[in-house]
């Protein structure tokens, strides 16, 4: 592997246009597999949601599953696709020990949505329009785990592990047309695109698309043209990038090192390439030498899929509030800017929002909490969000201890912290860990009181109008109390058991 | 009782059900026959002597009890070896998949056991059904009872085979281009290739998917239509399994009568190539037929010609996919696995191994015709000739009611002859290959001995898609002529085994 100089980012946008191509699969999560009755459950034992035909058995044969058909046209119409009125499968013929028929049932030259468009929002609220080639339907192949060798890939290992489980889980393939014109924020729109990708098939209900648990997968292709030239140059293709972070590190990097290629008077080759997560770099594949012969043809194990119009027209009809205007309704609705939405969907942060309001926290406490203390949590962790062990109901329930003043802000951060730590519900935790405010004033009384005589010189400098000296004395009786007193109950005590009147 | 193994499928079924034998003791003397012959005729790949005792066993019992049997209860068939069987080895004649025991029922097995049908065991192929002569398999040949040295047609000979060697009454084929109806015709037996979609492909290992179509054998009309209708019909495990009513073929058998019918005789079909004995049969049953009161037509099928090409591109494609999967991962063969070689070398070297020379030939031949910058020319060309015709078989049905020709230019070649000329090997199947292009139904029937070799001549009857039920009216009239006319079966002048 030679290693290569890269260009400085901004040194490559001022001399090339990058073209990019971004092919997207999403797993359906569908009850059973596209094409047999297996269950899809994720985590299952390997090779225990196996039957003949996923297995590849001789004589078995595919059924298609209506669900992902469903699916498929939910994805097209949201996607503003046309929807074929009459497709068919086609067998993608290559050779992989775990692709149970060494064919792939997909789809060809006859996708079942085409022509479509998704806009996305930049960070500074910039909407991008990415043209949309097809959606077509296939399955996923089994899994390999390659064992014994350096890098976990095929060649060097001792021996391979192979699980069919995912063999036959139902798979859609987004692929854009060229994105060209977007000049130096090509990586930041490849983000945004699937990150908006990834809220569409979310709100669609079809997937979690969960890209850490490879449920959506994203390949970026990328070239470069020299500005001014309108013919595309060779392109690279990145496979399997599984992370929003990726897909804009892993444009930015071919980025410039397509750049430092073509500076040197070198051409790219076109090839595949892997993305590393730890160095942000991507390293060669394996080169097509020739071009792959997938020899394609109608799969004649299924018949043509002619999806009615009525029902293709009930289900746009049906189709959710698409996430994008979600967001700029929610944007007024909560009164915030831009930035702020864009944050609080960069956080996944969106729907537990607006769970904790329906549980009845005002919308600026429900954002506080999620996008403070909680996305600090989560960030540390190294989880998602929404995978915190703490409901939208439970932040609520926190929320509502505060505005009774039952809690303080601070105390209200032990209570989360308590819950996170499995001790129970916020109530619980309350009761447990001994949090809630000393409201009481008959006890904080007895402190005051000891304050008082612990310090007389201070109670007379407020007798004598300096107010402010005061905070001494709060501060001890706070002390006392553990911090479990509402300090300007306290204070307001103070100065009635004083009687002073502060202006 | 030596005469058990010469009832028709439906007398078997009847002394039965009426206690006149038990199921046992049928599939006993078939059995028994099997271990007399088959070692000369090689009709079977697996005996399956218990699961066949254990069948007529579970029949007899039922009777005992009083339950209402099946019109099948208890008749021994003989199952091509390319429909699964659960636990029972399957090796659709390939040593690919030596020792493979599936896991599952094919839908076409696990309705004939719901029938109460007793499998005596599977039958001898051409490897993967690739053939017209069972020579292609890798087990050996099987010889045609009429003269072991001759094939027995293919790939379904040894279906064929069984039926005229009294092993079997009833046996199951499939037919891709001929491999059902071919060795009917050489063996003097009935073979059916129902329309396309009426029997579930569901655990037939798969040769050309849009071409293959599991059928009846049996040695009469009416046996293959009762075994039509136990096997026939919608299965939601095949997509491509037509959900409509299966047509009445059982009483179309018994009405055998062509009264009215008008039947088109394919102009195409005849001439160079045919043997004069076969075309002389033929013409004489064009004049049974008229004098049965049929009305004789003669239709012209243009497209015709192109089907052999067509079929040698479309076949051959749909096989490269299909047979992919055989990389010696998951079952059967796995050759030259010495913990150092790669995936791919193993697999290499295991379809080097595994398949035999008409498989790989077939393999390539495909790889090719659907290899980018070929498909148009290849692939592409074959499906339109197949949309020809088909649309001459709409045009001639829009004439008359079935059409008909020899089943076969020829009678039974010797073993050997045209094993290393494929071009004469794919002849055989000029005259049946249309009808699966089409996806419609055809039978062959024997119509008598070619008088220059004394061999069976067959009698192909082709009827409209969903239209299955008119060859049983054809075929069993005319089989009832002629052995009005012989005073017996064809098959009584098969020579002693």
């Amino acid at each position: 592997m030679s290693v290569i100089d890269l260009v400085p980012y901004e040194e490559a946008l001022a001399s090339y246009d990058p073209v990019m191509g971004l092919e997207v699969h999403v797993e359906l999560g569908t009850k059973t597999k596209m094409f047999c009755g297996c269950a899809t459950v994720p985590g299952a034992e390997p090779n225990t949601q196996v039957c003949p035909t996923c297995l590849g058995l001789p004589g078995s044969l595919p059924v298609v599953n209506a669900i992902g058909v469903e699916s498929a046209i939910r994805i097209g119409l949201a996607l503003n696709c046309d929807i074929a009125e009459w497709c068919r499968f086609a067998r993608k013929n290559y050779f992989y020990p775990d692709m149970p028929k060494n064919f792939q049932t997909s789809q060809y030259d006859e996708p079942i949505a085409f022509n479509g468009y998704l806009d996305v929002e930049l960070e500074d609220g910039e909407v991008f329009r990415v043209e949309i080639e097809r959606a077509h339907m296939e399955e996923d192949t089994g899994k390999s785990t390659h064992v014994g060798g350096a890098t976990g890939r095929i060649h060097g290992a001792e021996y391979s592990l192979l699980d069919y489980n995912r063999a036959g889980i139902p798979l859609i393939e987004i692929v854009t047309k060229p994105i060209v014109g977007a000049g130096d924020r090509a990586p930041e729109v490849a983000r945004a695109y699937v990150a908006e990708l990834r809220e569409l098939i979310r709100a669609l209900g079809v997937s979690e698309a969960r890209m850490d648990m490879g449920q959506m997968r994203c390949d970026v292709n990328l070239s470069l043209m020299p500005k001014g030239a309108d013919k595309f140059g060779t392109r690279s293709e990145t496979k399997n990038v599984n992370s929003l972070r990726s897909v804009e590190r892993a444009a930015r990097f071919e980025i410039q090192r397509h750049a430092a290629v073509l500076n040197e008077g070198g051409t790219i080759v076109q090839e595949t390439r892997h993305f590393h997560e730890d160095n942000g770099t991507t390293t060669s594949g394996r080169i097509k030498e020739e071009a792959e012969d997938y020899r394609y043809f109608p799969e004649p194990d299924l018949v043509p899929v002619a999806p009615a119009r009525e029902w293709v027209e009930q289900l746009r009809g049906e189709l959710p509030e698409l996430p994008r205007l979600r967001r700029q309704r929610l944007q007024s609705e909560w009164g915030i800017s831009a930035v702020e939405m864009q944050s609080a969907l960069n956080a996944g942060a969106i729907d537990l929002i607006l769970a904790t309001i329906d549980a009845g926290a005002p919308a600026d406490q429900a954002r506080k909490w999620w996008l403070g203390e909680l996305a600090r949590r989560a960030n540390e962790d190294g989880v998602e969000l929404a995978e915190l062990p703490i409901t939208p109901a439970q932040v609520a329930r926190v929320s509502a201890l505060v505005a009774e003043g039952k809690l303080t802000d601070k105390l209200a951060r032990q209570v989360i912290e308590g819950v996170l730590a499995g001790e129970g519900g916020p109530d619980e935790v309350v009761a447990k860990r001994g949090l809630a405010v000393v409201s009481d004033d008959s006890a904080l009384g007895d402190a005051i009181d000891a304050a008082l005589a612990a310090q007389p010189d201070v109670a007379d400098k407020i007798r004598s109008g300096k107010f402010a000296a005061a905070g001494a004395l709060v501060g001890a009786v706070m002390k006392a109390t553990r911090g479990q007193a509402d300090a300007a109950r306290v204070k307001e005590l103070i100065f009635e058991k004083l009687g002073v009147t502060p202006e | 009782m030596a005469d058990l193994i010469r009832y028709t499928a439906a007398e078997t079924a009847k002394a039965i059900s009426s206690g006149e034998v038990s199921a046992v003791e049928v599939a006993q003397a078939h059995l028994d026959r099997i271990n007399a012959v088959d070692e000369k005729v090689h009709a079977f790949l697996h005996v399956d002597t218990d699961g066949a005792l254990e069948a007529a066993r579970a029949v007899d019992a039922k009777r005992a009890a009083g339950e209402e049997l099946g019109p099948l209860a208890g008749v021994p068939l003989a199952l091509k070896d390319v429909f699964t069987t659960k636990g029972i080895p399957t090796t659709a004649g390939s040593k690919m998949l030596e020792g493979w025991r599936p896991p599952y029922d094919a839908t076409l097995t696990r309705r004939l056991k719901e029938a109460g049908v007793v499998i005596l065991g599977k039958t001898n192929m051409d490897e993967f059904a690739m053939g017209s002569s069972t020579e292609n398999s890798a087990y050996g040949p099987t010889g045609n009872p009429w003269d072991l040295s001759r094939i027995p047609g293919g790939s379904g000979g040894g279906s064929a085979a069984a039926l005229a060697a009294y092993e079997a009454p009833l046996a199951i084929g499939t037919d891709t281009g001929g491999s059902i109806r071919q060795p009917g015709a050489v063996t003097g037996t009935v073979g059916v290739k129902p329309t396309y979609g009426s029997v579930s492909r569901y655990g037939l290992i798969a040769f050309s998917s849009s071409l293959d179509q599991g059928g009846p054998c049996a040695r009469t009309v009416l046996d293959a239509a009762l075994l039509h209708e136990a096997i026939a019909g919608y299965d939601p495990m095949d997509s491509t399994s037509i959900n409509a009513p299966v047509p009445a073929v059982v009483a179309a058998a018994r009405q055998a009568d062509v009264k009215g019918m008008r039947v088109g005789v394919v102009k195409e079909f005849g001439g160079e190539g045919y043997q004069a004995g076969v075309m002389q049969r033929f013409h004489e049953s064009v004049e049974l037929l008229r004098s049965l009161g049929a009305e004789i037509v003669e239709i012209s099928c243009p497209s015709f010609t192109y089907a052999l090409p067509a079929y040698y591109l479309i076949a051959p494609s749909e096989c490269s996919s299909n047979l992919a999967r055989f990389d010696a991962m998951r079952y059967g063969l796995r050759v030259g696995d010495n913990g150092e070689r790669s995936a791919e070398d193993v697999t290499a070297l295991t379809r080097e191994a595994g398949f035999g020379p008409e498989v790989k030939r077939r393999i390539m031949l495909g790889t090719y015709a659907l290899s980018s910058g070929y498909y148009d020319a290849y692939y592409g060309s074959a499906q339109k000739v197949r949309t020809l015709i088909t649309r001459d078989f709409d045009r001639a049905f829009g004439d008359v009611d079935v059409l008909i020709s020899p089943t076969t230019p020829t009678t039974a070649f010797p073993i050997g002859e045209r094993a290393d000329d494929p071009m004469a090997m794919y002849l055989a199947d000029l005259c049946t290959i249309p009808s699966n292009l089409a996806g419609n139904a055809a039978m062959s029937v024997p119509c008598g001995l070619a008088p220059e070799d004394n061999l069976p001549v067959g009698l192909q009857i082709i009827a409209p898609a969903l239209a299955d039920d008119r060859l049983y009216r054809v075929g069993a009239a005319v089989e009832a002529a002629l052995n009005e006319k012989w005073g017996h079966s064809l098959l009584e002048e098969a020579p002693a085994l």
